[in-house]
């Protein structure tokens, strides 16, 4: 099918990347050097021009495009090209916004302003933070089967009660999958997957994938640090994504504080979020920091504007002691340094846009995708129809069809968890949720 | 000569002059009362003719009634000022050569100012139907029903040439700090309130009266039924019998203090429990503080009743009586209605004082209640809660918030200020007052000289000793009279908007 992408920033170009081996894909960008350097880059068609435009659109041959995707970093432009498509041709829009109010109008009336599927980075990457402080030890997070069940990757540290067991021994949960180990190498990159198996050991310095209920993940990851809880959390930066985190924590019941430097901005926070403490201040001011006792404070998030000031204030707020420091990272190639420099997890707003928008683009079956560890695996989940290789039969006899590297994580039956045992019969119109390698992912996904 | 006058005051009292006219209208209340017990209704036909010619005559000042906000802060302070001083016609012509005290025209205008304010500090002698005609003593009900809910809110209501400046006009003139508009059309807001405070007033007649129909009530006469129900929706206090409450059955006054709840509360909110949400009162903040704050002071006053030797009661009977007066003299004091279910100049100090401190409380906003209000209050603990806070966290941007919403910190400047102001005016007008009772060697202890101050400023209406709740106001040299007049006009309008009509900025700049 023909899919149009506008904008080729760096969402725009992941998700031609990821669409370009199976699409035809044209991308559509106001800045010619970004045009030229896409069309030696990927095999896809790069026009320059103005995406909400009507004459560019049809340019890009809208008329036989089944899939508009408009992720420039304007929100206006987003949804007035997914309006000015849907004039001309019915076709399926997409539009990453990041100001909540566009998200707040189009949840209340789904295919308003022309969008078919809104994509709001910032809202999720809020999501993302917030459940990977509910979960301590938490690397990433993940929810399927509308919260069912959640996909965790845990990293073990050398203190960790869990570091040294075999997986028989660690998994005591029967709601709870292992669904792979990944083992690093000396920069602190995955260097290998390992398929678990009962014999397995886990080794401090090793990460954990996890899938399975709400309640065992939360349980395991006592298990993997049983100290660690969070009730004291320190905002940096007022951004949307800090206002949003905020707001997700206050709704959990975690009184939060904030920090923000610009003192009206400050104002508006502190207005609309009634049990967080905003506090009027630079969060690079030592003093100020010592003063408000960081030492004591259990994960510093940083949200502020640029990668460089999120990655500074987060490692100075843990040589002022706190725990450990959570930091939105624009630019993929800053993660890897980020974490191995101190910062313990790094969110990527973009890597959260491409994993919703991938979804919407893949088979309409697929209910929920979660990307890991740039691209080397995905935890997806998918409804069973009639064609699968599950319908009806054992897991254990479908998985001998998968090629290796497919693990099933759990399965929910009408919104209620399944235990996923060998012997377990799937039926159509359950949710399975599966572990998928990326090599074998294409193989997977058409046969189940 | 007026050239430099920023202020259009032809306006202002052209519309003063308008309500005035309108004033007319309940001036025949009492004409048919006259008529109905065979009185001489001579003293209203008095005052029907000069208010409408007076008010005719400064309606004519100026055909248009386009009205800024400075002309609005005029024209609400002049219909007060004008509403009293026509409003001591009767009271005059009817007292002329009776020897009543209210023949003398100061104390016609401290009992015409304490009605309309809805004060209810009295000077008459003599209070009862056997010495003054029925139908002066339902005039004087009457006046605190008018200035109930608000004399330029009823012209809002009714007049349409008001419609649009009269949003500035019923924010000078409601209780507390700013109004809240339910409805689109100000006129229709104005129309809602004065409906519901007409249907409560009519249901607290219906039920009083049933009350003396039913056998509980032998003294609730008709007419007593009338008159109560009239002062206590407005949170007046006048009463046609001498003693008060006191003179009541038990029952009639376990009935009253509901009805002096409501006239206290916020009557926006029962615009939200008649279009189906009876729980938006529970919702309220300042509902819950107002019932929360007379429910602490009920519970100390009953424990000091019961334990001191204020009451005659003993054992079960003095439990009932020690609530039931704690709780009726605790509503009635902070409501500033003023009513009393007992003559608590008996009461022991330590009552007293608690219900000094009640007098500085007030009803709630867009109530007809006085004093500082419960708004206000609040808005005060919960800004020094903040400095509290801020004073370990110096970087805390904490806004106050009120029922989820953040307050403007203009608005709690100007709570603030308010309140300072209040309590200023309090003890400078207290050492007035001691002054001038000193001049002409009247006996006059500190406690009773606050308490006249504080119910007169608050519009609770009586006192402890010389101004206790069955002695009258009549005693104080005509000078101290006329501050207490002054002190119940300010105190009606919350100060500021006759404050502001002093100053040089007001009419030059």
């Amino acid at each position: 099918m023909r899919v149009i992408v506008i904008g080729a920033g760096e969402v725009g170009s992941s998700v031609a990347a990821s669409l370009c081996d199976e699409h035809e894909v044209v991308v559509v960008d106001v800045d010619s050097d970004r045009v030229d350097a896409l069309t030696y880059d990927l095999d896809v068609l790069a026009i320059e021009g103005d995406g909400a435009a009507i004459e560019t659109l049809r340019d890009a041959g809208l008329e036989s495009a089944e899939l508009l995707i408009a992720v420039t970093d304007d929100d206006e432009t987003n949804i007035v090209s997914c309006g000015t498509a849907k004039t001309i041709d019915d076709v399926t829009t997409i539009a990453r916004v990041r100001n909540t109010k566009f998200l707040d109008t189009w949840q209340h009336a789904e295919g308003a302003l022309g969008v078919d599927v809104m994509v709001g980075t910032n809202l999720l990457t809020a999501r993302k933070i917030a459940s990977i402080i509910g979960l301590p030890a938490a690397r990433d997070v993940d929810s399927f089967a509308d919260g069912t069940i959640q996909m965790a990757e845990f990293e073990l540290a050398a203190d960790s009660p869990v570091a040294g067991q075999t997986v028989a021994e660690a998994d005591r949960f029967a709601d709870l999958t292992f669904a792979a180990v990944l083992c690093p190498d000396e920069d602190g990159d995955c260097e290998e997957i390992v398929i678990p198996r009962g014999d397995t050991v886990l080794e401090a310095g090793h990460e954990v994938i996890v899938i399975g209920t709400d309640e065992a993940v939360t349980a395991f990851s006592h298990d993997v640090a049983p100290d660690d809880d969070y009730h004291d959390v320190l905002l940096v930066g007022g951004s949307s994504v800090g206002h949003q985190t905020a707001r997700l924590l206050e709704e959990r019941g975690i009184r939060a504080r904030l920090i923000e430097r610009d003192p009206e901005r400050a104002q508006t926070l502190a207005e609309s979020l009634p049990k967080t403490t905003v506090l009027q201040a630079d969060a690079t001011d030592r003093d100020f920091l010592e003063r408000e006792h960081i030492d004591d404070v259990d994960v510093v998030v940083t949200t502020l504007e640029s990668d460089e000031q999120n990655l500074l204030a987060g490692l100075l707020a843990k040589r002022l002691g706190a725990d450990r420091a959570i930091a939105v990272v624009e630019d993929r190639s800053y993660v890897s340094l980020f974490e191995t420099v101190g910062i313990d997890v790094a969110v990527q707003p973009r890597e959260v846009a491409a994993e919703e928008i991938t979804r919407f683009t893949r088979e309409e079956h697929t209910e929920n995708v979660a990307i890991l560890e740039s691209d080397r695996a995905e935890v997806i989940e998918i409804e069973i129809d009639d064609d699968s290789v599950f319908a009806g039969r054992p897991i254990r006899e479908a998985a001998g069809d998968l090629p290796d590297g497919v693990v099933v994580g759990a399965i929910t039956r009408d919104g209620e968890f399944v235990r996923p045992r060998g012997d377990t019969v799937v039926e159509v119109g359950d949710h399975v949720v599966v572990f998928v390698e990326a090599d074998v992912l294409t193989d997977t996904l058409a046969q189940i | 000569m007026t050239g430099y006058v920023r202020v259009d005051w032809r306006a202002s009292l052209s519309l003063t002059g308008r309500v005035l006219l309108y004033l007319a209208v309940p001036l025949f209340v009492p004409v048919v009362a006259a008529l109905r017990y065979g009185e001489g209704w001579t003293p209203f036909l008095v005052t029907i003719a000069v208010t409408t010619v007076v008010g005719y005559g400064l309606s004519q000042l100026d055909d248009d009634h386009d009205l800024g906000a400075r002309e609005g802060f005029l024209m609400v302070a002049a219909t007060w000022l004008a509403v009293a001083l026509v409003g001591t016609i009767p009271y005059i012509v009817a007292g002329w050569g009776t020897g009543s005290t209210l023949a003398d025209p100061v104390n016609a205008l401290f009992e015409s100012m304490s009605g309309f304010t809805t004060t209810g500090a009295t000077v008459m002698g003599d209070i009862g139907v056997e010495n003054h005609s029925h139908a002066l003593l339902l005039w004087r009900q009457l006046t605190q029903w008018l200035g109930g809910m608000g004399i330029v809110v009823l012209a809002v209501a009714i007049l349409p040439e008001l419609s649009v400046g009269g949003a500035q006009l019923m924010d000078a003139e409601a209780p507390g700090p700013g109004i809240e508009k339910l409805t689109p059309r100000i006129a229709e807001t104005a129309r809602v309130l004065w409906i519901a405070y007409f249907a409560f007033t009519v249901a607290e007649m219906v039920l009083l009266y049933g009350l003396h129909l039913a056998g509980f009530a032998p003294e609730m006469t008709l007419f007593n039924a009338i008159s109560h129900g009239l002062t206590t929706l407005p949170t007046g206090g006048f009463s046609p019998e001498a003693y008060s409450i006191e003179v009541f059955s038990a029952a009639v006054q376990w009935a009253i203090i509901p009805f002096m709840v409501v006239a206290g509360t916020n009557f926006a909110l029962f615009w939200g429990v008649l279009r189906g949400d009876p729980l938006s009162l529970l919702r309220d903040e300042e509902f819950r503080f107002y019932t929360g704050a007379m429910a602490t002071l009920t519970a100390v006053l009953t424990v000091v009743l019961f334990v001191g030797p204020s009451l005659p009661g003993t054992g079960l009977a003095g439990v009932e009586e020690s609530l039931r007066h704690g709780l009726f003299q605790v509503v009635s004091i902070v409501t500033t209605t003023g009513y009393a279910s007992f003559d608590f100049n008996g009461w022991t100090a330590t009552a007293q004082y608690l219900l000094l401190f009640g007098m500085f409380l007030g009803g709630s906003a867009g109530s007809t209640g006085g004093a500082i209000k419960m708004v206000r209050w609040l808005v005060i603990a919960k800004s020094i809660k903040r400095e509290l806070f801020t004073t370990v966290h110096p970087e805390a941007v904490k806004p106050v918030r009120l029922g989820g919403r953040a307050l403007d910190e203009n608005s709690i400047r100007g709570i603030h200020a308010f309140t300072l102001l209040y309590i200023a005016l309090f003890f400078i007008s207290v050492v007035v007052l001691m002054l001038d009772a000193g001049r002409i060697g009247m006996q006059l202890e500190v406690l009773d000289g606050m308490s006249a101050v504080a119910a007169t400023i608050g519009n609770v209406g009586p006192g402890f000793g010389v101004v206790g709740p069955m002695e009258s106001y009549k005693l104080f040299p005509d000078t101290s009279k006329l501050l207490m007049v002054f002190l119940m006009w300010i105190g009606r309008l919350e100060i500021f908007p006759v404050l502001v009509l002093l100053t040089r900025a007001y009419w030059r700049s």
